[in-house]
């Protein structure tokens, strides 16, 4: 189903090397390739959050994605504000927990700061997603180095910026980075904040699902499968 | 780990059909995730809705009927339920006069009701909240996600539950939850861990010989992690731990709560040393509630939660009530 999807951008997208260069294709491409990695990663994210947390959001991320998966492989929306509102909606109606409400308002937010444009530039992405990002942290009442989901999504949306929106894989790697920062940090959020010290040295699961998001859009972008290049990446 | 079930994906549902057909004065639908009373709507009454992750029954679908709440959303384990889930029970219930919210604070839980709160008001019903956060284990709010709610859950969705059924408006329903969760605190540990369905096995590991004191409900490790101690100890330090925020000045409303796996007659004795502590501290126990009420799915300990009980908040805990999981008076 991604595959016809992956074509059809392919013959849609003579324009080339126009400033909007990324079309609805592109971020239903997205959303599969994030199905994919958070299917393949289930299981760790699941261990990482038994450490600290109550060892589900492996599951309860598998269950949003592969909805939201479902969904777009009925019908694409038009433009990549609406996938991505659509995507957003679908994990709120179907994860639960922290992570659904969290995890759609930052696709939802991200979604409607693209607007509908029917193809959006780089930058504009990079702008938008620092609206969703910031659009969590206040749903979440939460700020970098509370050891969540946050850690991960604001190193990666600098590093995007900083290159004017063009290199998607200097973001995965900040992504990264991030998600493993949080190892030292002590939780102030969400279920880890209970553990007080004791959430110390263990990688926050949230975190961790936030840079496999980003670690998707780079492969989105290169064309190649998340899942793959993420195990590749991940020791 | 032997677990009763088919297989883990279908714990949740499972459970909801056999709810059904054991309790045909409830209203259960498995796919929308909703259990509600059978006569619902209710003419003339407040509705109470509460919900939250599966895996501490009969908390919160044991709960539906007469005398408490009017539907329940259950979650999947340990998650907290997805707004469509309140919506939907929020629209099953609804007699005119408003629902009432109650939650436990969790994030999630706390961010799906508000979800689903502003949902149905659209929709032009009124929708009043009450937040549970009595675990005083939990104290460095500012660097927490704030107290847990555990067992006083239980006192509000009764209480409250009862002056609804006296036909009373949604401000006074919603003034006297908010009474009863301000006037509730508890302590809970835990003497091993909880296994949930997907994991398979325990959430941490507790070695022999030791207990985790100030645990949650979702398998997450307490605070402090120290040698076993006595029901008598333990009942002296919950108590205290409780009391140190509580400071009753009335009598109080005592649940002593088994986790899931603790037997009665090990809750019956804690419960004795329970009332030895509040006899020692002269606090009067006014009414008292022994059993598994809010539990962590297979977990062993217990919870000790006070609420401090004036007349009216102990005739309402008096007044009749009719559900799977509590049920006095009729």
């Amino acid at each position: 189903m991604s595959g016809k999807v992956t074509n059809d951008a392919g013959g849609s997208g003579e324009g080339g090397e126009g400033a909007q260069e990324l079309d609805a294709a592109f971020f239903a491409r997205w959303m599969t390739t994030a199905a994919d990695a958070v299917s393949h990663e289930a299981d760790r994210l699941t261990e990482l959050d038994s450490a600290i947390g109550d060892a589900d959001h492996g599951g309860n991320m598998r269950r949003g994605f592969e909805a939201v998966r479902e969904e777009l492989g009925e019908d694409v929306p038009g433009t990549p504000g609406a996938v991505l509102m659509t995507a957003g909606r679908k994990l709120v109606s179907t994860v639960g927990g922290a992570s659904g409400p969290l995890y759609g308002t930052l696709l939802r937010r991200t979604g409607k700061a693209l607007g509908t444009g029917e193809r959006v530039g780089r930058e504009e992405l990079a702008a938008a997603l620092r609206t969703g990002i910031d659009a969590v942290a206040q749903l979440g009442g939460a700020a970098v180095g509370d050891k969540t989901m946050l850690d991960a999504l604001y190193p990666a949306v600098e590093a995007l910026a900083d290159s004017g929106g063009k290199d998607f894989e200097a973001a995965r790697a900040a992504a990264e980075r991030g998600a493993e920062e949080t190892v030292p940090l002590q939780a102030r959020k969400g279920r880890a904040s209970y553990l007080g010290e004791r959430s110390i040295g263990h990688q926050d699961p949230g975190a961790t699902s936030a840079a496999l998001l980003v670690a998707a859009l780079a492969a989105a972008d290169a064309g190649q499968d998340a899942a793959t290049s993420d195990s590749g990446g991940s020791e | 780990m032997r677990m009763l079930i088919n297989v883990p994906e279908s714990v949740v549902p499972d459970a909801l059909r056999g709810m059904a057909a054991a309790h045909p004065e409830l209203t259960v639908d498995v796919d929308k995730r909703v259990v509600v009373r059978r006569d619902a709507p209710v003419a003339g009454k407040v509705a109470l809705i509460s919900g939250g992750g599966s895996g501490h029954e009969p908390l919160h679908g044991g709960f539906v009927g007469p005398g408490m709440l009017d539907a329940a959303c259950p979650g999947e384990i340990f998650t907290s339920p997805v707004p469509d889930q309140m919506v939907a029970a929020a629209a099953a219930v609804d007699s005119g006069e408003g629902v009432l919210f109650i939650v436990k604070n969790y994030t999630g839980d706390v961010l799906n009701f508000d979800m689903a709160a502003e949902l149905a008001e659209d929709e032009g019903l009124r929708v009043g909240k009450v937040l549970v956060e009595d675990d005083v284990a939990v104290t460095d709010s500012t660097h927490t996600a704030g107290r847990r709610g555990t067992g006083a859950t239980l006192f509000v969705e009764k209480i409250a539950g009862a002056l609804a059924a006296e036909g009373a408006p949604l401000e006074r329903v919603e003034a006297i939850a908010r009474q009863v969760a301000d006037s509730a605190r508890s302590f809970g540990v835990a003497l091993s861990a909880c296994s949930t369905p997907a994991k398979g096995g325990p959430m941490f590991e507790l070695p022999p010989g030791e207990l985790e004191l100030g645990v949650g409900i979702h398998g997450e490790p307490g605070r402090e992690r120290r040698a076993m101690m006595t029901a008598g100890e333990i009942a002296d330090f919950a108590v205290d731990a409780v009391l140190e925020d509580l400071r009753p000045e009335e009598p109080v409303l005592a649940l002593v709560n088994g986790m899931g796996s603790t037997p009665l007659l090990e809750l019956y004795g804690f419960c004795g040393e329970v009332h030895r502590v509040l006899a020692e501290r002269r606090i009067p126990v006014a009414r008292t509630l022994v059993g598994n009420y809010v539990t962590s799915l297979d977990m062993a300990g217990a919870s000790v939660t006070l609420c401090r009980a004036d007349e009216e908040l102990l005739r309402l805990w008096d007044a009749p009530v009719r559900t799977p999981g509590l049920r006095w008076g009729v």
